[in-house]
Formats: C-alpha cells, sequence, structure tokens
C-alpha cells in the first residue's frame, strides 16, 4: 500500500472561490493509503512546495496527490518537487481542480463535490503508480529547414554559425521566397535584394549548409533528436554540380512563351530558365511541361549550346534518406488568388493587380524594367488607386477571404504609395482604407510620412465597385468622414490581397504530425511563452508558416528558432518520455497485432525461451518495445488480445481505478 | 443622441443582423447604386440602429430610397447585412401606421407592361409587408 | 433548485494533446458546462479500452463521451482513427446490448476548441439527462 499525501491549493481566490479546499483536503483524508492531507493558498509557490517536501519526510510518503490547476500547467512542477524530496518523480498525480472544475462551475456546494471526486481519483491512480526512469536516447547533430525564403535562409545561416549542418530544401529551382521578388523593404526602403541576396551567398557559401532545391519532403519518421527525412530531388534535366550558370541555352531555347512565374506571369521565360540573375544555385532548370525535347524528344538545343555538357535529358527524380535532429518548418505565404473577387474585376482588367504585382512592376529587375506602366498598354498610370483589405478580415466570405488580418499590406501600401509620389510626383495615389494598422518600430511614422510629406490621399472607406471603361477603370467607394460617395477614373488599381500559408504546409504537417489551425498555419506549443515551438518535439516554426509576418519580424522569429534548435543540438542525450507501452513477456502470444497498430514502427519481436510449468522450456516469439521510439500513444494497450500490452503511467487498472472512484 | 432601447432591440430583432459585427469599412455605402438618393447611407443605417439612434431614420426618406438590390448584403466582407436592417427600419414604419400596405390582389391593377421585372420584385419586397 | 433534480453521471476520456487542452481552455474562458462531466486524462483517444467504457456503464455511469483529436490532426498520427474504428463497433454493440446511442459519443476537440468542448458538454448532458438513468449494464452489487 502507498503513503500518499494530499495536497490542495485555494490557488487565491481561483479555486477556494468556488470550492470549499478544506472540505476537499478533510474528504480525502479517509481515502485508502491517504495519510496526510492539508490545503494552502499557493502550492506552486516556493513555500507550497516546500510544505510538500516536508511532508514527504515526516510522514514517509510515497505517492503524492496535487488537487490543483491543469497539469499541463504544473505536473513538471510538483514532479521536480517530488524528485527534490527524494521521491520518483511519477509518483506525482494531478486532480485538475481549476480549469475543469472551479472555474466552469459558480455553485460552491457542485464544485466542492467534483472537486472530491476528482481528488479520489488522482488517489485511486496514485496507489497504482510504479516509480519510472526515463530512457535516454541520443541526437543527430544535423538540422533541416524546410523552405528556403528569408526564414529559412536566417534560421539555416544561424544554426550553421553555432557550428551544426544544415540542410534547406526548397520548393522552387532557386532559394529566396518572396523576399527575392520585392523592390523595397518598409520601413527604411533599403531595395530587397541589396540585403538579400547577400545572405543567399552567405548561405551557398557556408561549408555547413547544403542546399536542394527544386525538392521536397516526402516522408518524415522517427521522433526528436532522430528524425528519418526522405527528400525527392525533382529532375531538373541540367546537371547541377557542371552547370555554371552562363545563361547560353537561356538564350538558344526555342520556346519562350512560357509564363514567367517569378514576375508572375507579367512577361514570359524560356523552357529552359534561371528564375532570376541571383539564383542561388545558379543551375538552369528545364520545365518538363514545356520542353519540346522532353515533351517529344526534338529539339535538343540546349544540350547543343551547354559547352559544359550539363543538360542530361534522362536526368530522374532521385530519393535521399538523411538523418536530422531537429526540423525548422519556414514553408511561408502565398497572396490568396483574387478570382472569387468580382466587384474589383481582377479577372476583366489586366490594370487591376494585386500588390505583389505591383511590386515586380516596379522593381528594376522586373517585367517592365522598374518602370511602373499599365500592364495593359504600357502607359505611364496618372491616376492609382490602392484598395486594402481585400480577403482579409473577411467574415462573410470563407470562400474567398480570410477571417484573420494579414498585418503587412498597411505597411507595404503605404510604401508603394510613397514609392509612387516619390518616383512620378504628377501621378495621383488615393489609399482605401478600413484601420491603418502600424504597431512597429518606425511603422507609425512611416506611414504618416506617406500622408503628410508625399500627400497620399488616405481615404477611410472601402472601394465598393471597379469598372472597367474604355482605357480607365471606374473606381466607386465610399469616403465615410466625408459621408460621400466618391467616383474615380484609374488607370490601375492595386488590391492588397490577403495572405495564406503555403499550400505545401498541410500535408507537410500531416507527416511531421505538427498541429494546424483552421487557417492552416502551424501552431506554437504556446502562443506566448513558446511562439518558435510546435507542440510536436524537436520541430520549430519559422516565419509566415505560424502567421502573418514582415521581415523584420520574421528575421527575428527564424533566430529564435535557431536558438531553439542549437540548444536541442547541443545537448548529446535526450532523456525521453517514461510512459511507453511494455509487453507482459508471459502473456504474449505473438500475434503481431500491436505491431501492426504502432504508428513509430515501435514494436519488434524476439524468439525468447520460457519454462513452461511442466519444467520443459519453449521457445516463443514475443513483443519487445523499443522504449525510446515509444511515444507512449497506446494503441497497442487496445489492440492486444490477451492483455499483455500496457502503458507505464496510463496503465490498464490505474484508468480503470479512476472510472471505479468516479462512478461511486 | 437618442438611445432608445425598446426601438432598437425591435430593429435588430426584426432584422436578425447582428450590428456589432460591422467593422466600419464602408463598403456597403460604397457599392450603394442609391447611394446619392439617400439621406443616410448603408452603413449609416448599421451604425444608426447599433447606437440606438433610430427616430431620425424613421423620418428620413432614405428608407424608400433603398432599391432592394442587396448589392451591400453580397459584398459585406462582415457579413452584416446592411439591406436587411434597412428593411426592418422600414418594416417598423410601415407596421406603426397601420393598414396601408398593399396585398397580391391589388397588384394586377396596377401593373405597366412595360415595368421591367426586377422593379416589380423590388416593390413586392419594399411594399407588401 | 429542485433537491431530488436528476444529475446524470458521465465519464468523459479526452486525449492530453487536444481535448484535455480544450477542456482546459474552456475553464480559462469560464466556459460553463455541467459539474456532471468528469473528466480523466489519457494520452490519446486511442488509449481507451472498450473495457473502461464497460466498466463505467457497470459502475453506474450514465453516460460515456471520447474526445480527441480532429482527424488528421492526432498528436500519434493515426490513434484518433484507431479510437474511430474501435468506438463505432462498441457504440452498436452497446446498442445491441439496450445501452443507448445517446449515451455513448466520440467528439473531434481541438486544444483551440474551448468553446466547442463546453457546448458538446452542455449538449451530451442533456441529451443524457432526457434519457435517464442508465440501469442496463449497471452491476447492482457495485451499489452501496
Amino acid at each position: 500500500m502507498q503513503r500518499v499525501g494530499v495536497f490542495v491549493c485555494w490557488c487565491g481566490s481561483n479555486i477556494a472561490g468556488t470550492v470549499d479546499v478544506q472540505a476537499v483536503a478533510e474528504a480525502l483524508k479517509s481515502e485508502p493509503g491517504v495519510v496526510f492531507s492539508t490545503d494552502y493558498q499557493y502550492m506552486c509557490s516556493q513555500a507550497g512546495q516546500d510544505m510538500i517536501k516536508t511532508a514527504v519526510k515526516e510522514h514517509n510518503l510515497t505517492g503524492i496527490v496535487v488537487c490543483s490547476c491543469s497539469p499541463r500547467m504544473h505536473e513538471a512542477t510538483f514532479r521536480k518537487t517530488a524528485a527534490a524530496a527524494g521521491l520518483n518523480p511519477y509518483m506525482v498525480e494531478i486532480a485538475n481542480i481549476r480549469e475543469q472544475c472551479s472555474w466552469v462551475h459558480k455553485d460552491m456546494a457542485t464544485g466542492t463535490e467534483k472537486a472530491i471526486i476528482l481528488g479520489k481519483a488522482a488517489v485511486a491512480k496514485v496507489n497504482l503508480n510504479a516509480p519510472l526512469t526515463p530512457g535516454e536516447s541520443p541526437v543527430t547533430k544535423r538540422a533541416l529547414v524546410i523552405g528556403g525564403g528569408i526564414a529559412g535562409i536566417q534560421t539555416a545561416l544561424d544554426i550553421a554559425d553555432a557550428g551544426f549542418e544544415v540542410d534547406i530544401v526548397e520548393k522552387n529551382p532557386t532559394i529566396g521566397g518572396k523576399m527575392a521578388q520585392l523592390d523595397k523593404t518598409f520601413p527604411t526602403l533599403d531595395c530587397a535584394a541589396c540585403i538579400l541576396t547577400p545572405k543567399m551567398v552567405d548561405v551557398a557559401q557556408n561549408e555547413k549548409i547544403r542546399i536542394f532545391s527544386y525538392s521536397e519532403v516526402t516522408d518524415v519518421k522517427g521522433f526528436v533528436g532522430n528524425f528519418d527525412v526522405t527528400i525527392k530531388k525533382n529532375a531538373r534535366y541540367v546537371k547541377e554540380e557542371i552547370c555554371t550558370g552562363c545563361g547560353a541555352c537561356l538564350e538558344k531555347c526555342p520556346m519562350k512563351k512560357i509564363p514567367n512565374e517569378f514576375n508572375l506571369g507579367m512577361d514570359n521565360r524560356t523552357a529552359i530558365y534561371i528564375p532570376f540573375a541571383q539564383a542561388v544555385p545558379k543551375v538552369a532548370t528545364i520545365d518538363p511541361t514545356a520542353c519540346t525535347m522532353l515533351k517529344k524528344g526534338k529539339c535538343g538545343i540546349c544540350s547543343k549550346v551547354c559547352t559544359a555538357g550539363a543538360i542530361d535529358y534522362t536526368q530522374k527524380d532521385e530519393y535521399i534518406e538523411e538523418k536530422y535532429g531537429a526540423i525548422v518548418v519556414a514553408t511561408g505565404f502565398n497572396p490568396i488568388s483574387m478570382d472569387k473577387f468580382d466587384e474589383f474585376a481582377y479577372s476583366q482588367s489586366k490594370d487591376v493587380i494585386t500588390s505583389l504585382e505591383f511590386e515586380r512592376l516596379t522593381n528594376a529587375a522586373g517585367p517592365s524594367a522598374g518602370k511602373l506602366l499599365r500592364p495593359s498598354d504600357g502607359k505611364h498610370p496618372h491616376t492609382i488607386v490602392f484598395v486594402q483589405c481585400v480577403g482579409s478580415r473577411c467574415e462573410a466570405c470563407a470562400e474567398k477571404g480570410k477571417e484573420y488580418c494579414s498585418k503587412i499590406c498597411c505597411m507595404y501600401t503605404a510604401k508603394h504609395a510613397m514609392l509612387t509620389r516619390d518616383k512620378y510626383p504628377d501621378t495621383e495615389v488615393y489609399v482605401f482604407y478600413i484601420d491603418v494598422r502600424t504597431p512597429g518600430k518606425n511603422f507609425d511614422e512611416f506611414y504618416r510620412r506617406a500622408v503628410e510629406e508625399f500627400g497620399v490621399k488616405y481615404i477611410k472607406g472601402m472601394v465598393g465597385k471597379v469598372t472597367p471603361e474604355g482605357d480607365k477603370l471606374k473606381v466607386q467607394a465610399s469616403d465615410l468622414i466625408a459621408n460621400k460617395q466618391l467616383h474615380i477614373d484609374a488607370d490601375l488599381v492595386v488590391l492588397a490581397a490577403a495572405i495564406e500559408p503555403d499550400k505545401s504546409a498541410r500535408p507537410l504537417a500531416t507527416m511531421l504530425t505538427a498541429s494546424m489551425d483552421t487557417n492552416d498555419f502551424f501552431t506554437e506549443a504556446h502562443p506566448k511563452l513558446r511562439p518558435v515551438e510546435s507542440p510536436t518535439a524537436g520541430v520549430f516554426l519559422s516565419g509566415a508558416c505560424q502567421g502573418p509576418k514582415d521581415i523584420p519580424e520574421t528575421v527575428s522569429q527564424a533566430g529564435a528558432a535557431a536558438s531553439k534548435v542549437i540548444g536541442l543540438l547541443a545537448k548529446d542525450k535526450l532523456t525521453g518520455n517514461p510512459c511507453v507501452a511494455s509487453s507482459d513477456e508471459l502473456m504474449c502470444n505473438g500475434c503481431s497485432s500491436c505491431a501492426n497498430v504502432c504508428p513509430y514502427g515501435a514494436i519488434t519481436y524476439a524468439e525468447k525461451e520460457f519454462r513452461m510449468p511442466d519444467r520443459t522450456t519453449k521457445v516463443r516469439r514475443v513483443a519487445e518495445v523499443n522504449p525510446a521510439v515509444c511515444q507512449g500513444c497506446g494503441a497497442c494497450t487496445v489492440a492486444c488480445p490477451s492483455g499483455a500490452m500496457d502503458l507505464k503511467g496510463f496503465a490498464n487498472l490505474q484508468i480503470m481505478a479512476e472510472v471505479d472512484a468516479i462512478c461511486k | 443622441m437618442h438611445n432608445n432601447r425598446y426601438l432598437r432591440d425591435e430593429i435588430i430583432r426584426i432584422s436578425g443582423v447582428n450590428t456589432a459585427k460591422c467593422m466600419k469599412c464602408g463598403k456597403c455605402s460604397a457599392t450603394c447604386p442609391a447611394y446619392d438618393e439617400m439621406e443616410y447611407h448603408p452603413h449609416q443605417f448599421v451604425n444608426m440602429v447599433e447606437s440606438g439612434d433610430i427616430t431620425p431614420l424613421l423620418n428620413s426618406d432614405s428608407l424608400y430610397k433603398c432599391l432592394s438590390c442587396f448589392a451591400c448584403i453580397d459584398r459585406c466582407p462582415r457579413g452584416v447585412e446592411p439591406a436587411k436592417v434597412v428593411e426592418a427600419v422600414r418594416l417598423f414604419a410601415v407596421r406603426k401606421q397601420g393598414a396601408n400596405r398593399m396585398t397580391a390582389n391589388d397588384v394586377p391593377a396596377i401593373v405597366d407592361e412595360d415595368t421591367p421585372q426586377q422593379l416589380l420584385v423590388s416593390a413586392f419586397r419594399k411594399y407588401t409587408k | 433548485m429542485q433537491v431530488n433534480e436528476y444529475k446524470p453521471l458521465i465519464v468523459a476520456f479526452c486525449c492530453n494533446w487536444c481535448s484535455y487542452a480544450g477542456a482546459d481552455l474552456a475553464g480559462n474562458n469560464r466556459l460553463n458546462y455541467p459539474a456532471d462531466v468528469k473528466i480523466i486524462r489519457v494520452p490519446c483517444s486511442c488509449r481507451v479500452n472498450p473495457m473502461f467504457i464497460l466498466r463505467a456503464f457497470q459502475r453506474g455511469a450514465d453516460g460515456v463521451i471520447i474526445c480527441g483529436c480532429h482527424p488528421g490532426d492526432c498528436h500519434y498520427t493515426s490513434g484518433n482513427y484507431y479510437a474511430r474504428r474501435r468506438m463505432t463497433a462498441l457504440f452498436s454493440m452497446l446498442d445491441y446490448l439496450g445501452i443507448e446511442r445517446e449515451r455513448t459519443r466520440l467528439e473531434w476537440v481541438s486544444a483551440a476548441e474551448g468553446a466547442k468542448f463546453a457546448a458538446t458538454m452542455n449538449d451530451f448532458v442533456q441529451q443524457v439527462t432526457a434519457l435517464g438513468e442508465n440501469k442496463r449494464l449497471e452491476d447492482l452489487r457495485c451499489k452501496k
């Protein structure tokens, strides 16, 4: 029999307000095994913990029940306390009488009654607890970064800087991501390429970093410290190590009318292409959907002009298996499709563009070489209307927009408006806003400069309708402050489209068993205190895959994720979770039911010799659980037909005892 | 400002609209084809009903200027449905006046061959309460 | 409030990663649900052995609800699929034995769905209360 001590916490008035804590302590005194029972204002405080330690010594306690807040909150705290008092930390059970009792019930009598029952269940469970010791597993000292935008680049550089090897997997032919497509960056207006491309070169030259471009992760197995990842290197039909990126093939390729993704389809590229001049790796890629050689077996011009002999039409997709200790997700974002927003005439007129398209239009390396010209007729626009919150904060139209604020649009729209007025002072610039949200260092000052110094006309209101008429766009909008409906003849309309997580994120999350919210953003382990970790151990989050973010924020989160990875990789061994499955050899009949349901492949079989009751020996096939691989889900315990498999810490008898205590 | 709790709750009840959802973007008024005819605009209807300032709305011509085209309902990003608010105020005004409404039987006599069908439909929406 | 008002006894099994956290969130947001619901924490919905449910009914529980992560979101990849399959079989068997389908439920509640947790519990308690006391599998020897 255990000697159990019960400690009931008041949590100030959080618990004591609706639960009579003294009555709970008193009622639990008479439970089997309980030798000591008390209550205290704050059990988690130093004084409360000391009280537990003293009680353990004075009453020779072998088990502890703390009736307090959720075990998700302070289970670890009280386990440490038990360990400090010389008890096995797993001899502690928590009865959750705050989140699941005092906070949900208003009536003292019901609250107290329920708290007593929850306490009884915890006592019943702790009576059956056994000391547990966690296993240890080694750490593979290499990290994987999925996504090669500014988030992935910064994370990889920081991890490599600490001396660990990093691999970046990027699905596009080059790293750089969205930032490479931008023109200037707020609030300082330095050019994106000028600050990004040196970092890309750093990545390429860093000996610790490998880039798998034009590649994707297809399978993830294992667990923190020991991930086995399969990376698919898509065939680019160019030998990466030989190609010098000279570009001779691009000039000669006859297929010149392929929409250029990098410029969002506003100009064309060839079938063999390098996305942009500063691409890393600077290696050509053949688009298999456009190349006549790959489609019809005729042409082969690029292979003739390639002096290095890098073209290989027979190249196949390659699968690489690699081990990693930590995985960082940096899959980033995309603007949402504007096709469903008929009122803005996006699909009717070429002169209605998204902000990212505007970014390419004003970029010196863009389709118009940096001159702001209308996509339809190449004329200089004299009246430009910017519309904010297109698809953002859109609750009613879930099938076209997003419920959340996309966060970055206010600032980049201010930037676009300001730069337009700066370069082309003859242009009228209107910005229609619902709210201007510019929290951030020097952000509001930036927006005010657009208004005060550059004369951008900010109008509180929304655009209701855009109608193409002749070479003009008729914009009908409301000015809520003047209480007028405005009709503007615009030359160009720029929509600040909402942003959404990249489509590749959802399947990736399933592979990683990392959780996501309803918008497909990755959820963090704790929204305030663990913002860069996923709830899945060993998986970290960097950049906009976790929520909309601008560049300064992305870079700081990337650095934070890197430091968490470094902290993990710096360890030689990880102590695991001792609550793992274990099989009773004597009862196991070797049927393989458990191995079939184990998601981690933690169960293997061994032939073992057993002494039989008639004193003969017999060789039997029995299950063995690898405690380093087992994550303790318990699927096998239910699948086992003979009841041989059990889960430490959540044993059949323990849960049964809890059921009994509740149903008594 | 009038703050007539009863009027406000009654109009919100009739309309079935949650005016608190409005984020004051003004897209309803931006899209309204009858804007220039109205003294109070769709976004003002929502805002004034929310704040209980209903008497001016009841006394305004704007009630009958709304075409009931429902463009504002279609465009509103928050699903507030301003036209339903306008409709509810109109309904309230009509009900207060007593039995001065049209029934379906009265219609054929006043239908003109050239009347566009849409006009008929919106007239029905407005006057057959 | 009436003194002898019927109060059902409901056992809820919540997976540690989603539903238990969802229940905590319901508490954090002070969302009310009846005290008749008593939660047992399990690592995953797939840890819930049909035995536990039978035991609960045997000991006089009036309803049993199992909450797990949404399909595809299981912390252990596929545990909730196992739970779904097992419980479908168990619940129809219990129905055959005379424990109405309304007394058993499998629900997906994520860690972000505190409101859904409270709403589910309110609904379930109401449903079980309407059915009244469970007598079918109850072992009268367990009664004091």
